[in-house]
């Protein structure tokens, strides 16, 4: 039957459990790229156990691609386990430290936004300062927009990370 | 995660197993894993591992070059059905075996790629024959590992071989640095393998299975659409159980050719691209595909869209990638071609489905394939006729790439599984020589005959001294016609007959062979034909035959890129033979 499944492009969070092993990350970006997925973040980092590390994935596409990107990480070899939050309620967070232009006349002003926004000033020098804010994707634009005016000066983020929420089924998947 | 028992180190301490060296390791591993039969080339980094070789109880066949090796390693797996498992050295030995391991990987066939690396403290330095060997075959291995403590050898080999050979079968390479070779480890029992990450999936769910019975027994109008799944899960006897309990007419892919006997009435033979007129009308008529083993790829699908536009569509895939990746799937079924097989034709009925069956024996009778019999040259398809008649279904035929490929699968009737080997969905030409030798060392006894092309032919003849060399009695019969067949054919169709580069010289093939110590003969008329395959066949030494053929012949039907199935070029030329 023809493919008739129409699907919106939009970020789908996806969830990898992998093991700790050289070579994997160099792997799922690999298959990312050969297979022409798009991906908007990557976050890896350590979990509990020694062995295993979690990567935490943004893609952008609709249901089919989405489907493929799940498929074609689970048959990497060295990948455990994925979750696909499509559809999920999930904690998502993002970490970011943004260097901000503070000329000394806006320098009240300045403190007083990161204080509206509960961000936390982690290093201050002669004409800038650098400000360390988590949260949620919209509150990180948010963040970004108010902070543009005063001209941000560099910034960096850690990608998402996320976990489903306990009061429902959640998506997990075994390969 | 556990600690894997066969690592672990109390498990090392308390065995009694001896202490020996990387190399000794491998070989040992290697046996302990069934190879008898290897194929490889030797090189710095190996030589440790060459060296333990000299006196293992293993067939060692050495090519003329590593992309060589890997294909025999490839013909030997599809043969047999056994792991194919190739060696090369660091560098360029790993760099040339690539094309081979993607092929294998494209084809899924079960094969494990050792490869020597430069010592540890070497790597990354730019070292004589350094490549980052796991980076270049990530992308076309099923799974790589790189060995960097003697004691993770053993498990690296183990799983290797368990990868290669379990669910979608695949290449798996293993790169061993020379300095792992010539340390020493204690070594562990085999207690299997233990991967958190890679579990295949046997069985198929069972409501799954009883929707597609349901599904089929309601059907009026089904096609059973084979891939080269069935092949792999040796599942041909359940197919045959299945189709003909059901009452199905089958279509194969060019991998799938073989997997259901082509001499029986409720065969559609080959669909897509170059297939027959009668089976791409059947799948665009068809209200229920039935795929086994198959993956919707292009040359089979043509556009996408209008793809079998009325069915609906049963997947059965070992690999749940390949299930909705081109064409959604309405009752996708997950698991062994031959278990699922045999459970859903313990769930279907035979139905008569007169009307479908007499539509399709129309269109068989209409659209047969055709060529000009009466033609005074020699016409490819001809040669390829009188090979099926004078062989029947005793010959193991291997392919090149190209449109001697293409008419190798319209006109040699295949009828048993292993006994078609052809490059699919790489289209490797050049395949089709060192494959054959694989084959033929895989069966000793079997007639192997390569069905090549001059242009495919060229790029690896240099392996005809490999099958002297080991008295391997491959027959190759070159369909010459002066070039690049396939792609004459698209400059002619597609691009105002401007035959841009895609003639080459050849040797006199026939020459090559006799100084390569093989047997070689020429055929240039059409009566000789017959004569000299009489003769080929009665030959016990590697022999070729270069039969020169009627250069603008092309493959018909033709589905151009991107069009439907039903579009067709070249059934008025079939019409205009009648």
């Amino acid at each position: 039957m023809a493919d008739t499944r129409k699907g919106r492009k939009m970020k789908h969070i996806i969830s990898a459990l992998v093991q700790n092993k050289p070579g994997v990350l160099a792997h799922v970006a690999g298959m990312f790229a050969a297979r022409a997925f798009n991906i908007d973040s990557l976050a890896v980092g350590r979990t509990d156990d020694p062995q295993m590390s979690r990567m935490t994935i943004v893609v952008i596409g609709d249901d089919k691609v989405v489907e493929q990107v799940r498929k074609q990480l689970a048959k990497i070899v060295d990948v455990v386990k994925i979750q696909d939050f499509s559809g999920k309620e999930v904690i998502a967070r993002d970490l970011m430290l943004i260097c901000v232009h503070l000329p000394p006349e806006k320098r009240s002003e300045i403190l007083a936004l990161a204080e509206l926004f509960k961000a936390e000033v982690v290093d201050i020098g002669q004409k800038v300062v650098m400000i360390e804010f988590a949260g949620p994707e919209e509150k990180i634009e948010a963040f970004i927009e108010a902070c543009r005016p005063y001209g941000i000066k560099n910034m960096v983020r850690t990608g998402t990370i996320a976990m489903a929420k306990f009061n429902q089924a959640n998506g997990s998947e075994s390969q | 995660m556990k600690e894997k028992p066969s690592k672990g180190a109390s498990a090392r301490s308390s065995s009694n197993l001896p202490i020996k060296l990387g190399s000794e390791i491998i070989v040992d591993t290697l046996i302990e894993q069934g190879v008898d039969t290897m194929f490889g080339y030797l090189g710095g980094v190996v030589l440790p591992l060459f060296d333990k070789l000299y006196d293992a109880p293993i067939n060692f066949i050495i090519p003329r070059h590593e992309q060589g090796g890997a294909h025999m390693a490839d013909g030997y797996a599809r043969a047999s059905g056994k792991v194919g498992c190739v060696v090369a050295t660091s560098g360029p030995g790993a760099c040339n075996l690539t094309t081979g391991i993607a092929n294998a990987m494209m084809d899924s066939v079960p094969m494990v790629a050792i490869t020597g690396q430069v010592r540890t403290s070497l790597i990354g330095n730019d070292a004589f024959q350094e490549a980052d060997t796991t980076g270049i075959t990530r992308p076309i291995t099923k799974h790589n590992m790189i060995v960097k403590d003697v004691k993770d050898l053993q498990p690296a080999i183990r799983e290797a071989f368990f990868i290669a050979k379990t669910g979608r079968p695949g290449p798996v390479l293993v790169d061993i640095p020379v300095d792992i070779e010539v340390t020493q480890c204690q070594m562990t029992p085999f207690n299997g393998v233990d991967l958190p990450g890679y579990k295949p999936k046997a069985k198929g769910h069972h409501r799954q299975i009883s929707m597609a019975a349901e599904a089929i027994n309601k059907s009026e109008k089904p096609v059973l659409y084979v891939g080269g799944g069935v092949i792999s899960a040796n599942a041909s006897d359940e197919l045959r159980a299945f189709a003909l309990k059901a009452n199905l007419p089958v279509t194969m892919t060019l991998l799938g050719l073989g997997a259901y006997d082509q001499t029986r009435p409720e065969s559609l033979d080959m669909l897509g691209m170059h297939g027959t007129a009668y089976a791409n009308y059947a799948v665009q008529e068809c209200d229920l595909m039935i795929a086994v083993g198959a993956r919707f790829d292009d040359r089979v699908t043509g556009k996408v869209k209008t793809f079998a536009p009325h069915a609906k569509i049963i997947h059965i895939d070992v690999d749940p990638s390949s299930i909705s990746k081109n064409i959604s799937a309405d009752i996708p079924v997950v698991g062994d071609a031959k278990y699922i097989l045999t459970e859903l034709t313990k769930e279907v009925q035979s139905r008569a489905r007169k009307e479908w069956f007499s539509k399709i024996a129309d269109w068989k009778k209409r659209f047969p394939l055709r060529y000009d019999t009466k033609s005074p040259n020699i016409k490819p398809q001809y040669v390829i006729e009188q090979i099926w008649e004078a062989t029947k279904d005793r010959a193991i035929i291997v392919t090149g790439v190209g449109q001697h490929q293409m008419w190798a699968g319209q006109f040699y009737k295949h009828t048993r599984p292993r006994h078609f080997i052809t490059s699919g969905g790489l289209g490797t030409m050049g395949f089709g020589l060192p494959a054959a030798i694989g084959a033929q060392v895989a069966k000793p006894d079997a007639l192997v005959i390569d069905i090549d092309g001059d242009s495919s032919f060229n790029m690896t003849m240099g392996e005809i001294c490999t099958a002297v060399q080991y008295e391997l009695p491959v027959k190759v019969c070159i369909i010459n016609n002066g070039c690049m067949g396939m792609v004459r054919q698209w400059q002619q169709l597609f691009y105002g007959k401007r035959y841009s580069k895609s003639s080459l010289q050849n040797p006199e093939f026939a020459a090559v062979a006799e100084a390569f110590g093989a047997v070689g003969i020429t055929v240039d008329k059409k009566s000789e034909v017959k004569s000299a395959i009489d003769k080929m066949l009665k030959e016990k030494r590697p022999c070729v035959v270069d039969f020169k053929v009627e250069r603008e012949e092309n493959v018909w039907p033709m589905v151009p890129a991107g069009k439907s199935l039903e579009e067709m070029d070249g059934l008025d030329i079939f019409e205009s033979m009648a």
